[in-house]
């Protein structure tokens, strides 16, 4: 396992250590270490089940963990709520969208700003006309129901209305599920730019090939557990990540 | 047996003190007692539909009032016999509660215990409205019961009728609870999906349940009537309706003898309050319900299972014994011609609403091979599923099994003509224990119903439905754990538990969906095992499956699904060199 | 029945029904918000128009007390949580929202008399007493348990509509009460006198609708209401938190209900447990709109409101009756129309 050499200079958004999740009593992730970096992109790639939703419910205070979760430089405590992560900047793009689907697509935006709003901001027509900049296609459907989007237009408003928080850590959690390819492709390119902003950027993915591509640095996760972890460009080329996947090694 | 022994006795000593009682206590606490018992009675049935079937009912003082009103009317106003007016009293409440069963339990939970309000309302009202039943004053002249020569005038005397009532039915109530149909009421409570799959007609059983409690309400308002010998609407206001569901909650829903001491801790607690609450306040006036409604948000905050549990430790615990000696098995059905076509499904599609969940696929099962149905999230393969077994229909499309059209079937007579099924979100009764949870599989593979099961006549059944389970959970390799409540097993071993209640139903054609998330690998070794054991016999298995490295060791035949079509089907090694399947699996971008 | 009844009762039945709309909104905002189905909200309307009665009469309304021991009881729980969470900076706050403004208020009530006040203050001054025990007792019965099932919160809302019943017989007695008219006048279109209150109530209700609309489509806090009713988590990712939400919806409830008591009781007499049968009518046309639909719960409502009132001139005796049993048929035709959907 290749693991990256410590750089100084670069902030650290996210830090986990020894994370585990329990569902009951079973244990459905073991001892996870990942590290997320100011303006960078980092994947958690791995098959069906393997526990990314876990992960990612985990770390914005769904799900009660063990272990140690570093954010912004702060111990998580106990007490740790999604309300209060949402308050720090921590911001979760859901596998299932979760959208308001009867409201207008600039109302799903507004109150992705809701917190904000409530600490005082009131800078979310700005933030707002940043988004529409990032999502041209939002604009021409700003007062269309949110219920009437295609697939790919409603993984735009839900990543669109998360940056209306003016996320530092954005959890992207399988946006490529379900779309078509080429829309894959507008989606990723957005997520790109996105790192341009200064954002970081924790992205599950099932989709490896694309995940990888834009990714800096990936982890594979199998079965609740880390298997392989290194910079995307070696990941993209390991054959480990395929037999993964398919089921090749042929243990049974 | 000891145990058995144990509670026996216990109960022998429960009767004594109760046939000493009137004799030793003073007349007030006899009255007391007696009000008691009929409020235990009442208690009893929202026990059994509340705690045990998950339903509920603000209305049961209705029910009780329509029970007593019916006696007081025939019995004064036609001399017919107070023996009589139970019967007619009962049929009464029955016909009534039957029609507000159909109309309000189809709709979710919610609606009935919201009807039932309205109905204790409107119920109430016409009984102090309507002149030939003496409106707001009520009706008196009331006959008392009469046994051949003894007329029973007095309290002390009644006394031993309620509580001999009261007795029958807790027992009633216990033996049906523990039985196939009991089952079957409590498995209501883990949402009907499961029940349905498992062969329970639920609509059925919910009727059932609704019913019998308001005819249990119903008995006791017969008692109250002979007893008071007088009736007017007060005692069947919806507030008393509420009190007794206070009842069945503080004294613990989900025990028969939690209904006796709620009962009996709200009537004395009521009692208390009464006579200190206004000398306190300086003020008269019923101000009890201040403290019993604070006490009722205090016990569903902290102690939602009532009071019963924490005393119901220091009795011995019942315990159903599965292995009888020379039990005679159930018989099973004959398995088809191994290779024979057991499930054939031709262009099924299911839409919801804009999105297209599955898009013309069509495949088949043979009796004995395992059928692996893979693919991404949100590929289609759950949503097969539920459409094959009937738990979620399909748009279009046909599914045939064993010769004949299912499609559109309900789940219970899919379930019926030998096709069982686990879910990916396992769907067991955490409380009861393993094998009960196993014994639901066998629900149509016996016949007796709610009377047998009261007066356990039904015993004989029960024994070979139980050993059934047992066989199976043997089969599945849980035996340690077959008396263990089924939420405690690990989420792994639900699955396998799910797997032998499929298997109790004596299925031909097995659905598994996600057996071997959450196993070990040790575990999933001996899960492919039993499934291959299973192939031996000649069943067909359909999985939907993540974990590749066991569906390519196990499945004959694997069927990719991608964005709800099918995108490749063959042998396992031909799926694992087929490029389309290495792009849907790990994505491209064009 | 000639017309110029027909029309009166006609009216007497719009402007109950306008009531029972209020009521049956307030009733499907916070079961698609919380879940809950809120059987206290009758209490609600009792307390309102109580508690100006009692400050018209220069008598201290019993709800202060109320007000004080609930947010003595709210500052110690919350209270305690900040100590183990060592949140001490946030104890100062606590105390003045849940016993110091209470405070601030009963002492107010106690140097002023009441009665001499004139009447939009008397009514300010009810609102402020009653509607703070909506969102307080959102807090302490239904928040611990906001995860519960439906059938759980709906025993919880019994439990809390017996206590609340006890409470105002406790406070108000068991005497009914009746304040005068807001307004003596009133008009004559042909040969129906339309009262003057009666108008004031109808336009009232519309107006009370009409901000609620505002609210719900123009604010923020409106809209993120409607964004939890419509999805939870989604809300919840977006920071708002199910117990913001629950509060903001019991705000509304309560303050629906003290206003729409507030209204009435020039018209009828209210006694300590009248709001439950009011309730319960906002709720049967509630259960028209399936608890879902707004304007089907307002048409529902003023159907009601009819019915009643048509129903008390043919068959007095069983006006009751006659309104609780038309849930019977609504249900039924619920039942064969929607499609039964597993409650996970």
């Amino acid at each position: 396992m290749s693991t990256l050499p410590e750089q100084p200079e670069r902030t650290v958004v996210l830090e986990v250590r020894g994370l585990s999740v329990n569902y009951g009593k079973v244990e459905a992730l073991h001892g996870l270490a990942l590290k997320v970096h100011r303006g960078e992109i980092v994947t958690v790639i791995g098959p069906n089940g393997a526990g990314k939703t876990t992960l990612l419910s985990a770390l914005i205070g769904l799900l009660p963990v063990r272990g140690e979760i570093v954010y912004l430089g702060e111990r998580q405590g106990a007490g740790r709520s999604v309300e209060q992560l949402v308050r720090q900047g921590m911001t979760l793009v859901p596998e299932k969208r979760e959208l308001f689907a009867e409201m207008s697509v600039e109302d799903n935006l507004l109150l992705g700003a809701f917190d904000r709003y409530r600490a005082g901001h009131r800078d979310h027509l700005e933030t707002m006309d940043q988004v529409f900049d990032t999502f041209p296609r939002l604009m021409e459907r700003r007062n269309q129901m949110a219920a009437t989007l295609s697939g790919g237009e409603r993984q735009m408003l839900a990543m669109g209305r998360a940056l209306m928080a003016k996320p530092r850590l954005l959890l992207l959690d399988e946006p490529s599920l379900g779309l078509a390819p080429l829309v894959i492709k507008e989606i990723f390119r957005t997520v790109a730019q996105l790192k341009r902003l200064g954002v970081a950027i924790l992205l599950v993915e099932q989709n490896a090939r694309a995940a990888l591509q834009v990714a800096d640095y990936g982890y594979v996760l199998e079965t609740g557990e880390l298997s392989l972890e290194g910079p995307s460009s070696e990941l993209s080329m390991d054959r480990r990540v395929i037999e993964s996947y398919l089921g090749l090694g042929g243990r049974l | 047996m000891k145990r058995s022994l144990q509670s026996t006795l216990l109960l022998l000593l429960f009767i004594v003190v109760l046939l000493l009682a009137p004799v030793l206590l003073p007349e007030f606490y006899v009255t007391l007692l007696n009000y008691i018992g009929l409020y235990a009675i009442v208690a009893l049935g929202l026990v059994m539909l509340t705690g045990v079937g998950g339903l509920t009912s603000f209305g049961q003082a209705a029910f009780v009032g329509l029970g007593a009103y019916t006696s007081a009317y025939l019995t004064t106003v036609h001399g017919v016999s107070p023996w009589l007016t139970l019967p007619a009293g009962l049929l009464v409440t029955g016909v009534v509660a039957l029609s507000l069963g159909l109309v309000t339990l189809r709709l979710s939970g919610h609606f009935l215990p919201l009807g039932t309000i309205a109905w204790g309302m409107s119920l109430y009202y016409l009984f102090g409205n309507l002149d030939a039943l003496g409106g707001h004053t009520g009706m008196s002249g009331i006959p008392p019961l009469q046994f051949v020569e003894l007329e029973l005038k007095s309290g002390r005397e009644f006394f031993y009728l309620i509580w001999a009532v009261l007795l029958v039915l807790v027992l009633g109530t216990r033996n049906l609870l523990d039985s196939r149909e009991g089952r079957a009421i409590r498995a209501l409570k883990g949402g009907s999906v499961m029940a349905e799959a498992m062969g329970v007609n639920t609509p059925r059983s919910k009727i059932v349940v609704f019913t019998l409690a308001a005819l249990y309400a119903s008995t006791s308002g017969w008692l109250y009537a002979h007893l008071q010998r007088f009736v007017n609407p007060t005692p069947f206001s919806l507030t008393q309706g509420i009190e007794y569901l206070f009842m069945a909650v503080v004294g613990g829903v989900s025990h028969v003898w939690g209904a006796i001491l709620g009962a009996g801790l709200i009537t004395v607690l009521k009692q208390w309050l009464q006579d200190w609450l206004p000398r306190l306040l300086g003020q008269s006036g019923n101000f009890e319900i201040i403290v019993f409604g604070l006490l009722m948000i205090v016990v569903l905050h902290r102690a939602r299972d009532g009071v019963w549990p924490m005393i119901q430790r220091f009795f011995p615990q019942r315990l159903i014994c599965a292995r009888v000696d020379g039990v005679r098995p159930l018989t099973r059905r004959p398995l088809p011609e191994a290779g024979s076509v057991l499930l054939e499904v031709k262009d099924a599609s299911k839409r919801f609403g804009g999105l297209l969940a599955n898009d013309r696929v069509s495949f088949g099962v043979r009796a004995g091979e395992v059928m692996a149905l893979i693919g991404p999230n949100g590929a289609g393969k759950s949503t097969m599923f539920n459409g094959i077994s009937g738990v979620d229909p399909l748009t279009s499309g046909s599914v045939s099994f064993r010769g004949e059209p299912i499609e559109g079937l309900p789940a219970r007579e899919i379930a019926r003509r030998g096709m069982s099924r686990t879910f990916q979100h396992v769907r067991l009764l955490p409380s009861m224990s393993v094998i009960e949870n196993v014994a639901i599989g066998a629900h149509l593979r016996g016949r007796r119903g709610f009377v047998a099961a009261a007066c356990r006549a039904d015993r004989a059944e029960e024994s070979r439905l139980l050993h059934e389970a047992a066989v199976q959970i043997e089969r599945c390799g849980l035996p340690e754990q077959m008396y263990e409540a089924a939420g405690s097993l690990p989420l792994g071993k639900q699955r396998i538990v799910e797997i032998a209640r499929a298997l109790a139903a004596d299925p031909c054609l097995l659905l598994l969906d996600e057996p071997a998330a959450g196993l070990r690998y040790l575990e999933k070794q001996a899960l492919a095992d039993l499934l291959r054991r299973l192939r031996a016999e000649g069943m067909g298995i359909l999985l939907v499956e993540h974990d590749m490295d066991f569906v390519m060791g196990l499945a004959d035949r694997v069927l990719v699904m991608e964005f709800g079509q099918k995108l490749a089907a063959g042998r396992p090694e031909e799926i694992q060199r087929n490029p389309a399947v290495i792009e849907a699996y790990l994505g491209g971008v064009e | 029945m000639d017309l110029q009844i027909a029309l009166l009762l006609g009216q007497d039945g719009v402007t109950n029904g306008a009531i029972y709309a209020l009521l049956a909104l307030a009733l499907v905002l916070v079961f698609a918000v919380t879940r809950v189905i809120f059987i206290p909200q009758g209490e609600f309307v009792a307390f309102g128009a109580l508690t100006l009665a009692s400050l018209q009469a220069g008598r201290l309304p019993g709800t202060v007390w109320l007000l004080l021991a609930m947010g003595t009881l709210i500052a110690l729980i919350e209270g305690a949580a900040a100590l183990r969470k060592r949140h001490f900076r946030r104890i100062p706050l606590i105390l003045l929202l849940n016993c110091g403004a209470p405070l601030l208020l009963a002492g107010a009530l106690v140097a002023v008399s009441s009665a001499s006040l004139p009447l939009l203050v008397q009514v300010f001054l009810a609102l402020l007493l009653v509607v703070p025990l909506g969102p307080m007792i959102y807090r302490l019965a239904y928040q611990p348990v906001a995860e519960a099932s439906v059938l759980v919160l709906l025993i919880v809302s019994v439990a809390v509509h017996v206590t609340l019943i006890g409470i105002g017989l406790l406070f108000f007695g068991a005497e009914g009460s009746r304040t005068p008219s807001f307004t003596e006048v009133s008009f004559e279109v042909g040969d129906v006198l339309l009262q003057g209150q009666t108008l004031l109530v109808l336009v009232a209700s519309v107006l009370l609708i009409i901000a609620l609309y505002f609210f719900f489509e123009r604010t923020i806090y409106g809209k993120a209401l409607r964004a939890t009713a419509m999805n939870r988590t989604g809300a919840r990712l977006m920071g708002i938190s199910g117990s913001l939400a629950g509060m903001l919806s019991f705000t509304l409830a309560a303050s629906i209900g003290a206003f729409s008591g507030i209204l009435i009781s020039p018209i009828t007499t209210i006694y300590y447990d009248s709001g439950f049968l009011i309730g319960l009518k906002g709720f049967v046309g509630a259960i028209i709109g399936g608890l879902a639909s707004y304007p089907v719960a307002a048409a529902g409502a003023i159907l009601v409101g009819l019915l009643e009132s048509y129903s008390s001139f043919w068959a007095s005796a069983f006006k009751e009756v006659i309104v609780f049993t038309l849930i019977i048929p609504v249900l039924l035709w619920r039942s064969l129309t929607t499609r039964h959907v597993e409650e996970e």
